[in-house]
């Protein structure tokens, strides 16, 4: 009688679980980060309760902690720094897929990786010994908003010129055929194809705006206590406080910083998945790859 | 059953397809029919993709050592049939296969039988062909390694006698370490026929395994199978009659039909028979009206 | 109007403000580009000029030399950083490169459409967004609280972010093996791990591999972690698990806010030395996606 029953199968079988086992660490590591990083920023938030995000006063000696400047100082860096990345972004990415040459194509779109792949410590060893000294413009929301500008640009680009590869041809040249200019065709055609998407890419430039640390640690200037809508004025955000203050901190005060940490964490997740879902959609909508 | 050579002649096929191509059957006089051991037996078999049934109530019985043809219309299930043979439908999920497939009198789907142990014995060859990007010699020595030889000498034993057997050597001989991807698509198909006969299974299943090539590359396949036969039972689905006409000693013919109950064509085996009783008198008026080209 | 009359026909391009307008606009564009292009050069060229005076004043002396322990001190070197570097960032690599792989792995071939593999995607995509000092304070609450400060830690908190980016990438990588090749290896009766092992991760593995060469060097340039987990050595550490470490990206940080021209020429150097560094990394992931555009 013909045996089909096959030799043992436990290696394929284990090959399986162990596949199973590493796609479930991503997981284990995400819980893990939740239990830990809430339960140690407990202590500080029983304490000062909603007071924590709402009050502007960050005295570690008196044990008082209220987040609010360094959660305004987080947002308006972001802020400053979209508004000039996002233009810039913009236009460059129009230029390389609209205006720019075949021959030029390609180079640029290399130049752009190459910025993307210069570590952040480096735009901050850059932002302290040349924007902010040599050029004089010190520290403060204005200088960390450009060295974050610059850091982004590159994300939102090429996420952009993705999105806005996907205009069908059919819509440009029904434009073009009827007689309009570059500019006119797009805007008829390229941008209100590509706005969903492009509002996706400046989130996700956004969302990494927020958690960049080291660079904005360094220019931010580290004021305390500032709320201020004057970009010139030094001020102090989140990721910042967290790298200056962590060394010297005592039990409570890292518990602050903690909880410090965890609010970035949930501020930029977010951003990060309405941004993410926002550009799938918008890619799906109009058969790009997604 | 002795079967004598057919020729076409005027009072062959009966008068009511006058006017409609004859095909023509290039055959010298074909020898006796054997009746070899069953090896693949058939009882009400169908298949589902979910709650789709794609092909239903199939019953034959696939000798040893002789080549059947699956032809039929596009979308009737022989593809279907032919990949229940060796247990393709397991990795789509949803897929199942109903009734009995008995290999050598073991149930196919039994519960204790590996599916691996099952694409041992019995092989396939695809439609388009599909080397691995490897080299030549890496791609016909994967059977062998995977079954455990690992000595280079036999293997490059196994490498020379599939090649020859495939009519392949001669043309790569010399560079065996080249990719596979170089090759010609003749040459590809012929190196996955290759690759498939290394493990020496019994059964070689193959899927159209002409229809992307040329028709110089598809002679050379079908005198390959002719040779074939000696040493391995070959089940072929082609949607080229006269491919089945040429090279098999049985057909299967399927035609796909309406389900009322839930408006979905299920294929359906309508006729099995010898070869070339089924092109000079087939039995059912369907057959008939497939081979003469009435339809599909 | 007689008819027939030829009407003057004057095709040339006329002044108007909507021309114009298009030219501002693309003018504007290429504004945006040489704005881009301004901070990228200016970074290349401080870093190069800056940091090549250290570099090559004393030439192998920067790679090879103590970390002065007098910032004042002028002169090189960064021996220690290049180390604790390699050693982090080394270590990293180690650990995420293949659980990211296994783990895509299971995404694409065994996961599919599963509840759990959809949780895990999703997950995988949460897991980029993490900011990278929110990663230093875990690594160190878990481990560099209970172990103290080392290179290890360090290699855990890059893992932790190298990770959902190799299985991302990974993932797109298998995606695009065709399923043709699986379904070969199956027909010869090749169980399903072994399969993915030997046919699908090789014809997978240059884009893999671009796409881990890319999270290393994004890994090598990450500072924040690296703060709460290697702390802040001067010297020489060649032990992965103990005692306290440095990297490039830590004394580029600590060496930016110091008044010391000496150690500010020295940051430099690092920046210089950490760059060329991603940049060749960066160079072999693209040579890396450039052949596996030639296979196709």
């Amino acid at each position: 009688m013909l045996d089909l029953r096959g030799k043992s199968a436990t290696g394929d079988r284990a090959f399986r679980w162990i596949a199973i086992g590493a796609a479930a660490l991503v997981l284990l590591v995400l819980g893990l980060i939740a239990l830990v990083m809430t339960s140690r920023a407990g202590p500080v938030l029983s304490k000062m309760g909603l007071d924590f995000f709402t009050s502007s006063r960050w005295s570690a000696p008196d044990g008082i902690f209220g987040a609010l400047p360094f959660i305004w100082g987080t947002l308006f860096t972001a802020l400053i720094a979209l508004a000039i990345a996002v233009p810039i972004s913009l236009g460059v990415a129009l230029f390389v897929t609209q205006v720019a040459p075949r021959w030029l194509k390609k180079p640029m779109v290399y130049m752009m990786d190459l910025l993307a792949v210069v570590p952040s410590v480096v735009f901050g060893l850059w932002g302290v010994l040349v924007l902010s000294q040599h050029f004089g413009l010190g520290r403060s929301f204005l200088t960390a908003g450009i060295i974050l500008a610059v850091m982004i640009t590159p994300i939102i680009t090429s996420l952009a010129r993705e999105v806005i590869e996907t205009t069908p041809p059919s819509d440009k040249e029904a434009a073009l055929a009827l007689g309009a200019t570059r500019w006119e065709m797009i805007t008829a055609a390229v941008l209100p194809h590509s706005k969903g998407g492009l509002v996706g890419a400046v989130m996700l430039g956004l969302g990494r705006a927020l958690g960049e640390t080291i660079a904005a640690a360094l220019v931010i200037g580290s004021a305390l206590g500032q709320i201020t809508p004057n970009p010139f004025a030094p001020g102090n955000s989140m990721p910042a406080v967290i790298a200056n203050e962590w060394g010297e901190a005592d039990d409570m005060h890292k518990s602050a910083l903690i909880a410090l940490a965890v609010t970035l964490f949930v501020i930029t997740i977010a951003v990060n998945l309405i941004a993410t879902a926002i550009v799938q959609r918008s890619m799906k909508r109009s058969g790009g790859k997604t | 059953m002795r079967v004598e050579s057919v020729e076409p002649t005027a009072s062959t096929p009966p008068p009511r397809t006058a006017g409609s191509t004859k095909i023509h059957i290039e055959r010298r006089s074909a020898p006796a029919l054997e009746e070899t051991p069953v090896v693949f037996d058939v009882e009400d078999a169908e298949v589902f993709y979910g709650s789709f049934r794609a092909v239903r109530g199939v019953n034959m019985k696939i000798q040893k050592n002789q080549i059947t043809a699956f032809i039929g219309p596009s979308g009737c299930g022989k593809t279907t049939m032919l990949r229940a043979f060796n247990r393709m439908h397991d990795v789509i999920p949803g897929a199942r296969v109903g009734g009995k497939i008995r290999y050598h009198g073991v149930d196919l789907y039994g519960p204790d039988v590996s599916a691996t142990e099952v694409r041992r014995r019995i092989g396939m060859v695809f439609q388009k062909p599909n080397p691995f990007p490897k080299s030549i010699y890496d791609n016909i020595a994967f059977g062998p390694r995977v079954n455990g030889i690992k000595n280079k000498a036999d293997l490059d034993v196994i490498v020379e006698k599939s090649l020859r057997a495939a009519a392949l050597w001669d043309e790569v001989k010399d560079r065996l370490r080249n990719s596979a991807l170089g090759m010609s698509g003749g040459q590809q198909q012929r190196l996955c026929i290759a690759r498939t006969i290394a493990v020496e299974p019994e059964v070689v299943l193959m899927d159209e395994p002409c229809s992307a090539l040329d028709p110089i590359a598809t002679a050379r396949i079908e005198e390959l199978m002719r040779e074939l036969k000696s040493r391995f039972t070959i089940v072929i689905v082609t949607h080229n009659m006269q491919q089945a006409a040429r090279t098999s000693d049985r057909t299967a013919f399927f035609t796909a039909e309406l389900d009322s109950k839930n408006d979905q064509r299920t294929g359906v085996l309508v006729e099995y028979d010898v070869t070339a009783k089924m092109f000079s008198n087939p039995g059912d008026e369907r057959t008939e009206n497939y081979i003469t080209g009435r339809f599909g | 109007m007689i008819a027939g009359a030829k009407l003057p026909l004057d095709l040339r391009r006329k002044p108007s403000w909507r021309a114009t307008k298009s030219t501002l606009m693309s003018v504007l564009m290429g504004g945006a580009v040489v704005a881009v292009m301004i901070p990228l050069l200016a970074v290349l060229y401080s870093v190069i000029t800056r940091g090549g005076g250290v570099m090559f004043k004393e030439f192998p002396a920067f790679f090879t030399a103590e970390i002065p322990l007098i910032s004042r001190k002028a002169g090189p070197g960064m021996g220690p950083a290049i180390l604790g570097t390699l050693l982090s960032t080394g270590g990293a690599t180690l650990i995420a490169v293949p659980l990211g792989i296994l783990g895509a792995v299971f995404l694409h071939e065994y996961g599919g459409k599963s509840k759990f593999a959809t949780i895990v995607r999703f997950m995988t995509t949460v897991m980029t967004g993490v900011p990278s000092i929110v990663m230093g304070l875990f690594v160190y609450l878990t481990w560099t609280m209970r172990f103290g400060y080392s290179a290890f830690g360090g290699a855990l908190a890059l893992a932790c972010l190298m990770l959902p980016v190799v299985i991302s990438s990974t993932e797109q990588m298998l995606k695009l093996v065709p399923s043709n090749l699986r379904e070969a290896a199956y027909a010869l009766g090749t169980s399903k791990s072994r399969t993915i092992l030997t046919v699908v991760l090789p014809a997978a593995l240059p884009g893999i591999v671009s796409g881990a060469l890319l999270a290393v060097a994004r890994a090598a340039g990450e500072t924040a972690p690296l703060l709460f987990a290697v702390g802040a050595a001067s010297a020489y550490n060649p032990h992965l698990f103990t005692e306290a470490n440095t990297s490039l990206s830590l004394q580029i940080f600590g060496n930016a806010t110091s008044s010391f021209v000496a150690a500010q020429e020295r940051a430099w150097g690092a920046a210089l030395t950490l760059m060329t560094l991603t940049f060749l990394l960066t160079l072999v992931a693209r040579t890396f996606t450039a052949r596996l555009a030639l296979k196709r």
